[in-house]
């Protein structure tokens, strides 16, 4: 999709030029392991506690980036310069839901170690390669969702309130498989192998919202 | 045999919720001809020009462009409008070059054209600065170029010469006046001016069309009746 | 344009009949549970809430689809009364639940189980649905973004609920499962004459609203028609469908 790569490049040089998004999502992640680091008074934590502070954070440092997604589309143009275009208006939800995964995974490459160091109890070493299959799923489904909630809140009034309001509920489901397939691996006597319904579920979850993603997207740009 | 007009609206109506932004509004342009919409702030005369740029779809009516009916056809002619609205559709913390390639690659134009183009109103030494950086006659100007940039047989322009000092105005005269012999719609707060280089004017006042006739039989009657 | 009205008091005497044949049968005909006495009884209208409830929210979103497909903004209307009666039903449920909870754990409400919690979040996320509309000004794509919103709520209706049963424990009674429900025969039997009975509620009140907003809106156009665009005051802004 020729379209949906100069979009993406285009979103990518923003990002790069302007550095709005990704170290925002990574420094509020740290701040935040360090507010959790006080929060439950203990030296580490691991297993299925670990899990969860490691998700949820990620979740809503996810929202940050979901947020100002499309806010440069509203605000100087960008809609009408797309639609004008002759392409395939869909590019658009590719691209956007394509930078937001790069975004997420950029992050993650700094939260995570973060996390390592200032709360994981255990290495993490050997869960590593499975907590990067996770990981990967997980962004898919949160690319998806916030592309889409994004794309909901910026045209209403409450923009920034809306975007969280409506994704987190959505995402829950991700959350919960999410944490639930990463706490075996982060487990004090080292990683338990990747349980595979939780794999299948967070599937599942990205399959059906990327297809209805991909079916309702034209009717949120049309006039 | 008459020729098919570039642009034919017949009874085209559009409302937001209950308030009408156009009713009625009918006329057909012959190709190469310009077309000047005049009225005040609020007529409609930006939601027309939005609904000829396949932006919006009218509620009622037909318009058809190039012989293509909207809005089913809408993607068979969006590669050959250019629209020049208020807001310049620029990325403010990209270059001017950089929004033109982003541009040219949604269009499928090459590179070229963009050198080609920045040349034209001697933009191509500043057009590497963030476009936030830029005054704004030179904004406007990166802005006509990005909406010539495939060449378009209609072009719709809305206050096109705003920010340009008269040095400027010449450069863009090329790319967007009458010598380019393209199919235009104007608008303009200066009726004087849009009716000097118009063959057709079209009044509208509250969304609806007071006048619609060859630019040199309107009267100073009938713009008084628009801003009264 | 439609009229909601047709056959709705036939339906309402349907209804009425309904109900009262499976309160009747709740109070004189199901068995008395062993473990929880007469408080279980609640069941009966908790569990046929939360189901049609959802089943709501579902249809919500059919209805979203077929509004996006047409273009017609009748479908959009439906939609709205479709979830927000789904809501209320659902508070309902939540509240019916919330006391059978007290009565027979002795919490109002426990975090551990998968079937509350799922259903829970599924309520917040509707809660959104109104101020969402209503953040949105202009109506046609208030209607557009509301039903893309029920689309998606819709998806989310049975994923959440499969996300969450896989999520281990659960406290809840588990009557119906895939291979069949576990309950005795006249415990079935008064639980399915239930369910019809709030099923044809539901129906019944949103063709009741249905009505009635497709009243104003004739009502309007009317004096619209007679009185010209000019001398009716303009419609304030809201989160319901105005066509």
């Amino acid at each position: 999709m020729r379209t949906a790569l100069a979009v993406l490049r285009k979103d990518l040089l923003l990002e790069l030029r302007t550095l709005e998004t990704v170290p925002a999502m990574a420094l509020f992640s740290i701040t935040t392991f360090v507010i959790f680091h006080f929060g439950v008074n203990r030296p580490t934590v691991d297993g299925q506690l670990a899990a969860g502070i490691l998700t949820v954070t990620l979740l809503f440092a996810g929202i940050l980036g979901v947020n100002r997604l499309f806010v440069a589309e509203r605000e100087q143009g960008g809609f009408d310069a797309f639609l004008l275009a002759p392409v395939d208006r869909s590019a658009l939800l590719v691209a956007k839901a394509s930078a937001l995964f790069l975004f997420l995974a950029a992050f993650e490459v700094i939260a995570v170690p973060a996390f390592s160091l200032l709360l994981l109890g255990p290495p993490l070493g050997p869960a590593l390669p499975s907590l990067i299959v996770v990981l990967a799923l997980a962004d898919l489904g949160i690319a998806v969702i916030g592309t889409l909630v994004s794309a909901l809140a910026v045209q209403t009034r409450a923009r920034d309130v809306i975007g969280p309001v409506i994704g987190l509920p959505l995402l829950i489901p991700a959350l919960i498989a999410t944490a639930r397939a990463i706490g075996p691996l982060l487990g004090s006597r080292g990683p338990a192998p990747l349980a595979g319904k939780w794999l299948l579920i967070l599937a599942l979850y990205d399959l059906v919202f990327a297809l209805v993603a991909y079916a309702v997207f034209d009717f949120l740009l049309e006039d | 045999m008459a020729e098919t007009p570039a642009i034919e609206l017949r009874g085209v109506a559009r409302y937001f919720g209950e308030r009408i932004a156009l009713r009625d509004i009918s006329f057909a342009l012959p190709a190469g001809a310009t077309l000047a919409v005049l009225g005040r702030n609020g007529a409609g005369k930006s939601t027309l020009l939005r609904v000829l740029a396949t932006l919006l779809r009218q509620h009622a009516g037909e318009v058809v462009l190039l012989g293509e009916p909207l809005p089913q056809r809408g993607f068979a002619v969006r590669g050959r409008l250019g629209l020049l609205p208020h807001e310049p559709l620029l990325y403010r913390d990209l270059s001017g070059r950089e929004n033109l390639r982003y541009h040219a690659r949604l269009y499928g134009v090459g590179p070229e054209r963009v050198e080609e183009l920045l040349r034209g109103v001697r933009m191509e030494r500043r057009a590497d600065e963030p476009v936030r950086l830029l005054s704004r006659g030179m904004v406007q100007r990166v802005a006509v170029c990005r909406a010539v940039l495939h060449d378009p047989e209609i072009l719709l322009l809305d206050e096109a010469r705003a920010n340009l000092d008269p040095g400027a105005s010449e450069l863009v005269e090329p790319l967007v006046g009458r010598p380019a012999g393209r199919t235009r719609v104007i608008t303009s707060h200066d009726p004087q001016a849009a009716l000097a280089e118009a063959d057709f004017a079209l009044g509208l006042r509250d969304g609806r069309a007071t006048f619609s006739l060859p630019a040199d039989q309107v009267t100073p009657d009938h713009v008084r009746e628009l801003y009264a | 344009m439609p009229t909601y009205g047709k056959g709705l008091r036939g339906l309402s005497i349907l209804t009425f009949v309904t109900i009262t044949v499976a309160l009747a049968l709740v109070f004189f005909y199901a068995p008395l549970d062993s473990t929880q006495g007469f408080i279980q009884k609640i069941f009966y209208i908790h569990v046929p809430l939360a189901i049609v409830s959802l089943c709501g929210f579902v249809f919500g979103g059919v209805l979203g689809v077929m509004h996006l497909r047409t273009g017609d903004r009748r479908w959009d209307m439906r939609s709205y009364v479709a979830i927000h009666m789904a809501l209320i039903f659902g508070v309902a449920a939540l509240l019916a639940g919330s006391i059978w909870a007290k009565a027979s754990w002795g919490h109002w409400w426990v975090w551990n189980d998968p079937t509350l919690v799922s259903y829970l979040i599924v309520l917040l996320m509707f809660a959104t649905y109104t101020p969402f509309r209503f953040s949105i000004e202009d109506p046609e794509r208030q209607a557009r973004y509301a039903s893309v919103f029920a689309i998606l709520g819709g998806a989310f209706v049975p994923l959440n609920f499969i996300a969450v049963r896989a999520a281990q424990q659960y406290v809840h009674p588990r009557v119906l499962t895939l291979t069949g429900s576990n309950l005795p025969g006249p415990m079935l039997l008064t639980f399915l004459v239930s369910l019809l009975g709030i099923t044809l509620l539901y129906v019944t009140l949103w063709k009741y609203e249905m009505a009635a907003k497709n009243a104003r809106i004739q009502i309007r156009r009317l004096r619209r028609r007679l009185l010209g665009d000019d001398d009716l005051s303009p419609l304030q802004r809201s989160a319901a469908p105005s066509l």
